[in-house]
């Protein structure tokens, strides 16, 4: 069995969310392998990020190196080239930097890549078996990997949630005097944050989204205090545009914007085809309505008959409550 | 004359005066026919137009639009002063005419003219003289205090119009004014001589002049006699040479524009006249992009608008707020023309219009309602261009993002949704609607006489289903023997071809004209008026076709169809004319009628109706189109009906019924106002031996 | 600037459910339409756009068979000079890093200095842009969404990050870029630009052309296999919560959290 590393985005000092799940994935893979974290960058950010990954790996390896200060996919690329062992199982998040980084990668390292794994139903030999999604998940499929020569792995963001486990204990390795000088033909320059206010509702993971049984502009307030809750964004349909209470960039629907949120709670919403439209990625839709009759209650996974402006309220003062919950 | 001068002796210390006023005529005509010849050279440069034949038609028109006037009292006011104004002019183009040829020879009379006739004709125009001052004063009263709203020019659009016309209106008084002050003058002397004065109508302008010189001095009345004569011929050719820079130019291009007004308004304009479909694929460049593109025809528009903003003021989409006013479809163009091809100097090569006088969302915000064209008094088109306007930026790849995906998705599925092909006939397949109707696809076993073309909206849409199955148990109780197409029928194409995509158009047309002619059918009807009106006029060869309104009410007419009364005695009903029922095809008084033999059916008509009707907010692919609007038309026209006292508006398109619906919740008017289609109601009402289940009027939108 | 754009003709699946063949190895394809991959689209109007503006020329450039030469031809149409297609019975069966290996040949045959692909196809795997980037040890750049040519041999790109954040990059040229979805407005293409060039040829190009060793592309030669499909058991119509206020409060929290709806 290839040694599985799970490559850990980390910013500030502070880990990203899926290195649990990587960990979790690589168990999957191997419920004996002790999977080896490998984290790149420069300073005491680095140090801080390998420290908290002790809880979950029993091994972080640093490649420290001043390029690296910002995760530039090619100048990783070359680090991990040579840091790698030859026939190494990687596996790395599917997200904006997992799908700069991981197709070049494969092959510099000359391994199998599949992406965007959504589950890992075991190894057969040289065989890793996979399930992808295909065709905006409306198909799902079973995908085996040649993995004789190592491979490159990404894995869908939230695919794998892992059960609360025991501190690993692990240890920090440092690798950076492997990596050598490194420079890239592409290279970083800024990162520009959209100003305040424009919100990017297709960018969110979580919608509020509100149709026309928010029935006042008053209203709308109720869906941005239960989005603030849930760190989530406010996104309408057309009639709340229409009645200029949000800005047309909030508009779901093929006359809107197009969102791959993963939670959809749809309020007040009636479902109609142009709506739902601009719904993809197969989200988690719920969906609260007066009417029972409405369309919405086709496509939502979980259905509520309820008046909006009553309901609203009291979800997001439970969500408040769990939250001072989780701080105590 | 005035004493022994006549104005051509008077001037001859200074230059023999019949040279200096022939000098006058002569400079004025050239300098007018400079002018117009100028104004000549863009429709020289212009596309073809088909426009010489059935000039017996045409002459028709001429007498109906020109001499009848017969749009103009659709506005009281401005209808009314205008007419005087234009009988005014046409009596004193003649006596124009007759007064200038007075300067030149004091023997020349206008042929025709006895002593009696002539006198009479004085005495007409004294009053047409009279009565055109005054309607000058009462126009510049109405611009200047009353201020009508479609006059007035959104700071979008440039300055406003008011002192221009204002200026025009003052000539045209200055001229009136000019002429009785001749007439009296002369009159005045006679008198004063004793001669047998020319006797002047009581009560007119020169009769009034007259009684306040007859005390002036005979010199005085001599230099106000050639004085007056001179200010008339300036001001008539400044006139006429100034007419050709701005709106005045109708008085003298109106003729010809409607001479060669549109015949067939219900025809789209082809794509190039003279181009079979067939050959179109040669055509290099589709629909209008430049300038040069319009035809003669629509450049003869641009020069005969009198600016009276009736399109604008009757065009929903102006009256949403979108960025279209048809007036200045035409205004902007008018000016291009003035610009690039200018009296004085070259005229200069065009730039595309898109992007410099038109906006795309300006041209992509016209729902075709043709309420424009239905107000016009000189009856200028405006759908065929847009539609030319939109051919061109379909050619040019230039579609917003929101109309590309329904016309890919109508290239390679037939529907604007991209919905499968197979379907197509689901609706017909609804369980407790099986249980009472049956609806057959033609096919080889399956013969049928008359075809339900159903159209798109009302195959995949639910909300709309529900008028197909209505249609269907409508024509079931008839008699019909009727089939659908099923997964062979196609988009009718309606807006395809109103949206410019002529290509896509022809494609589907020609799939839906085999499919029906293999068919084998008698008859078609559909419950949708785009349907119609695309099967009827821009389809070939095709059986005939009816609306399903009018198969209803030729079965009320016959007694085949029996209403049970209308139980709730609160609902009170308004008709909404679907643009392409009413005011396209004129369907007016069938669905009216239906409603009326409705036992206890209390209707209300809204103040716009009929060829007035206020358009929903458009069918087809308006329906994906996103246009900047302050309020949905829609929104209007609900309210419209709230004001009429309806609070049901009955409508006979599934486009309406999609837009008023909505509207209706947008206006948060739901509980207040409902909306449904005629085929609906006929079908919850209709008498039947064994009536059908409750009929499924679902609550639905998005 | 020469410009190749790597492009893929994909069933359209935006508006229909998607079924599976009895046999279950495959989608059931006799329904659908194709087009070409959304994302590719809008690269190829990058690249015109690119070339508007600095002058040069667009090639499109497609693995796949006769069917395929549709979509070159709408691309054309939209403004392409050059439309390619790659074709040989060796390269059915090509997974990612096959359909790299040929594009890289046929790259290698011309002087491009920039090769545009879409960001990633409904059946695909984000992949083939990033794999013939290292193939030709080009620089790389995913999610582009927006382009600014520069002055000696770079281009100024942004890229779509999280939370509608961009990330500005400078890149050397010839790079290998994958375009975002929205990063312009792609053009119309009508049934009358197609047909105008339906009649124009479209150079093929097949393994012994391009020098492809077939060994090391096609079904054999695939690390990575699709062993079938299935759809993923999703219950029709909602869940419909009963019971109180507050016990419906919990369930769907309980239910949002389980899907990552919670911070």
């Amino acid at each position: 069995m290839p040694r599985i590393f799970a490559y850990i985005v980390h910013k500030d000092g502070v880990v990203d969310d899926s290195a649990t799940e990587l960990a979790f994935a690589a168990r999957k893979i191997d419920p004996s392998a002790s999977p080896v974290a490998i984290l790149t960058g420069w300073g005491a950010g680095l140090d801080a990020a390998c420290d908290t990954l002790r809880s979950s790996f029993t091994e972080a390896w640093k490649v420290a190196s001043e390029p690296l200060v910002y995760p530039n996919a090619e100048l990783v690329r070359k680090a991990l080239v040579k840091v790698l062992p030859p026939g190494s199982i990687l596996l790395v998040s599917h997200d904006h930097f997992g799908i700069d980084l991981a197709p070049g990668l494969s092959i510099k390292m000359n391994s199998a890549f599949v992406s965007d794994v959504l589950d890992i139903t075991g190894v057969e030999g040289p065989q890793l078996n996979v399930v992808r999604q295909e065709f905006g998940g409306q198909v799902s499929a079973h995908v085996r990997c040649d993995i004789s020569s190592g491979a490159v792995v990404t894995i869908r963001p939230g695919a794998f949630k892992a059960p609360a486990g025991a501190s690993a204990g692990g240890s920090v390795v440092d690798k950076s005097s492997d990596v050598g000088v490194l420079s890239a033909k592409r290279r970083y320059l800024e990162t520009l944050v959209p100003e305040v206010g424009d919100v990017d509702i297709t960018k969110h993971n979580v919608l509020v989204s509100i149709g026309r049984g928010i029935q006042e502009e008053d209203n709308v307030a109720l869906a941005q205090e239960l989005a603030d809750e849930l760190g989530a964004a406010v996104s309408c349909s057309r009639p709340v545009v229409d009645a200029k209470w949000m800005e047309k960039s909030r508009q779901v629907g093929s006359s809107g914007k197009t969102v791959k949120p993963k939670v959809y709670l749809a309020c007040g919403i009636s479902g109609a085809f142009q709506h739902l439209a601009g719904i993809k990625g197969n989200p988690f839709i719920v969906a609260i309505n007066k009417n029972p009759k409405a369309p919405i209650f086709q496509v939502a996974d979980i259905g509520i008959v309820d008046d909006l402006l009553e309901f609203l309220p009291q979800l997001t003062n439970r969500v408040r409550e769990m939250r001072c919950v989780a701080a105590k | 004359m005035v004493g022994n001068y006549s104005p051509a002796r008077i001037a001859e210390w200074l230059v023999p005066g019949r040279s200096l006023f022939l000098a006058i005529h002569i400079l004025g005509v050239a300098c007018f026919s400079y002018i117009v010849a100028r104004r000549l050279v863009p429709l020289f440069r212009a596309k073809r137009d088909f426009r010489f034949d059935r000039p017996l038609t045409r002459l028709g028109t001429v007498l109906k639009f020109w001499l009848g006037q017969w749009k103009h009292p659709r506005y009281k006011t401005a209808g009314i002063i205008h007419l005087l104004i234009f009988a005014g002019f046409i009596l004193l183009a003649i006596r124009a005419f007759s007064v200038l040829l007075v300067g030149v020879s004091e023997t020349l009379v206008m042929p025709g003219f006895s002593e009696g006739v002539g006198h009479t004709y004085n005495l007409v125009t004294d009053y047409a003289a009279t009565i055109v001052f005054l309607c000058m004063v009462a126009a510049a009263i109405r611009r200047l205090v009353f201020k009508p709203a479609r006059y007035a020019v959104p700071a979008r659009y440039g300055k406003a119009h008011t002192a221009d016309a204002i200026f025009l209106l003052g000539l045209i008084a200055v001229l009136m004014v000019a002429d009785s002050l001749f007439s009296a003058s002369e009159a005045a002397a006679q008198t004063q001589q004793g001669a047998p004065a020319e006797a002047l109508a009581v009560l007119s302008l020169p009769w009034m002049l007259k009684a306040a010189l007859v005390s002036a001095s005979l010199p005085t009345l001599r230099s106000l006699y050639v004085g007056a004569y001179l200010l008339h011929a300036l001001t008539f050719y400044f006139l006429l040479c100034y007419r050709p820079f701005g709106i005045q130019f109708h008085v003298e291009t109106s003729l010809f524009t409607i001479y060669f007004a549109k015949l067939d308004r219900e025809i789209l304009k082809p794509v190039r006249w003279g181009v079979p479909d067939e050959r179109l694929d040669q055509v290099k460049s589709f629909g209008v992009k430049t300038f040069e593109d319009f035809t003669w025809k629509h450049m003869l528009d641009f020069y005969s608008c009198a600016d009276c903003g009736r399109c604008s003021d009757n065009c929903p989409s102006n009256a949403a707020g979108r960025p279209l006013s048809p007036r200045f479809i035409t205004i902007k163009a008018r000016d291009y023309a003035f610009q690039h091809y200018p009296v004085i100097g070259r005229s200069n090569n065009s730039k595309p219009l898109i992007g410099n006088i038109y906006s795309d969302d300006e041209i992509w915000s016209c729902t075709t309602c043709g309420a424009c064209e239905e107000e016009c008094p000189l009856l200028v088109e405006y759908i065929d261009k847009i539609v030319d306007l939109r051919r061109g930026m379909i050619d040019d790849g230039n579609v917003p993002q929101s109309l590309q995906k329904p016309l890919k998705a109508l290239e390679s599925r037939g529907n604007p949704y991209g919905k499968l092909e197979k379907k197509r006939a689901d609706w017909t397949r609804a369980q407790d609607f099986q249980q009472t109707c049956q609806v057959k696809t033609i096919d080889g076993n399956n013969g049928a006489d008359t075809l339900f073309f159903v159209d798109s909206i009302t195959s995949y849409d639910d909300r709309m289903q529900s008028i197909g199955r209505a249609t269907a148990r409508i024509l079931d109780h008839v008699g019909e023997n009727f089939g659908i197409l099923g997964a062979v029928e196609k988009d009718s194409g309606h807006e395809v071809r109103r949206f410019g995509e002529e290509m896509l158009f022809l494609a589907l047309r020609d799939q839906n004209v085999d499919a029906i002619k293999a068919s084998g059918v008698q008859r078609i009807v559909t419950a949708d008026p785009h349907a119609y009106n695309a099967l009827k006029h821009d389809y070939k060869d095709v059986p005939p076709v009816e609306h399903i309104s009018q198969v209803i009410a030729r079965g009320v007419r016959t007694g085949n169809i029996q209403f049970s009364p209308v139980e709730d005695p609160n609902k009170v009903y308004a008709y909404h004319d679907p643009c392409y029922l009413g005011r396209h095809n004129q369907v007016y008084d069938d669905p009216r009628d239906v409603l009326d033999a409705i036992p206890g059916l209390k209707r209300v008509e809204m103040s716009r109706c009929r060829d007035r009707s206020f358009c929903c907010g458009g069918g087809g692919l308006m329906l994906f189109y996103e246009p900047k609007e302050e309020e949905r038309m829609g929104v209007k026209r609900v309210r419209m009906a709230a004001e009429a006292g309806a609070n049901v508006i009955v409508t006979a398109c599934p486009f309406c019924m999609t837009n008023i619906e909505d509207a209706i919740k947008v206006a948060g008017m739901e509980g207040k106002m409902t909306a449904i289609d005629l085929a609906e109601l006929v079908d919850q009402q209709i008498v039947r031996e064994s009536s059908p289940k409750e009929s499924e009027l679902a609550v639905c939108g998005g | 600037m020469e410009i190749l754009v790597c492009v893929r003709r994909v069933p359209d699946t935006s508006e229909n459910e998607i079924e599976l063949n009895p046999a279950g190895n495959d989608i059931e394809r006799d329904e659908l339409v194709y087009s070409i991959n959304e994302s590719d689209n809008y690269a190829v109007e990058e690249a015109l756009q690119i070339v508007s503006r600095v002058g040069g020329k667009v090639t499109v450039v497609t693995v796949g068979g006769d069917d395929d030469e549709e979509i070159l031809r709408r691309e054309m149409a939209m403004g392409a000079s050059h439309g390619v297609l790659i074709s040989d019975d060796a390269f059915s069966g090509s997974d990612g890093r096959g359909i790299a290996t040929i594009l890289k040949a046929f790259a290698q045959k011309g002087q491009y200095d920039l090769i545009l692909t879409g960001v990633q196809a409904d059946d695909g795997a984000a992949q083939v842009g990033g794999m013939l980037a290292a193939m030709l040890d080009y620089p790389f750049a995913s999610l582009v969404n927006s382009i600014e040519v520069l002055e000696g041999r770079k281009l100024k790109i942004s890229r779509e990050i999280e939370g509608g954040n961009k990330e500005m990059n400078e890149i050397d040229l010839p790079c290998v870029l994958s375009i975002q979805t929205g990063i312009n407005e792609p053009r119309y293409v009508g049934m009358r630009g197609i047909r105008q060039i339906a009649s124009v040829p479209i150079p093929t190009f097949s393994a012994s052309d391009l020098g492809v060793d077939p060994a090391a592309v096609g079904q054999a030669a695939t690390k990575v296999k699709r062993v079938d499909y299935f759809v993923p058991a999703v219950g029709r119509g909602a869940e419909m919560l009963h019971g109180s206020r507050e016990e419906i409060v919990d369930k769907v929290l309980e239910l949002v959290a389980a899907k990552g709806g919670l911070k």
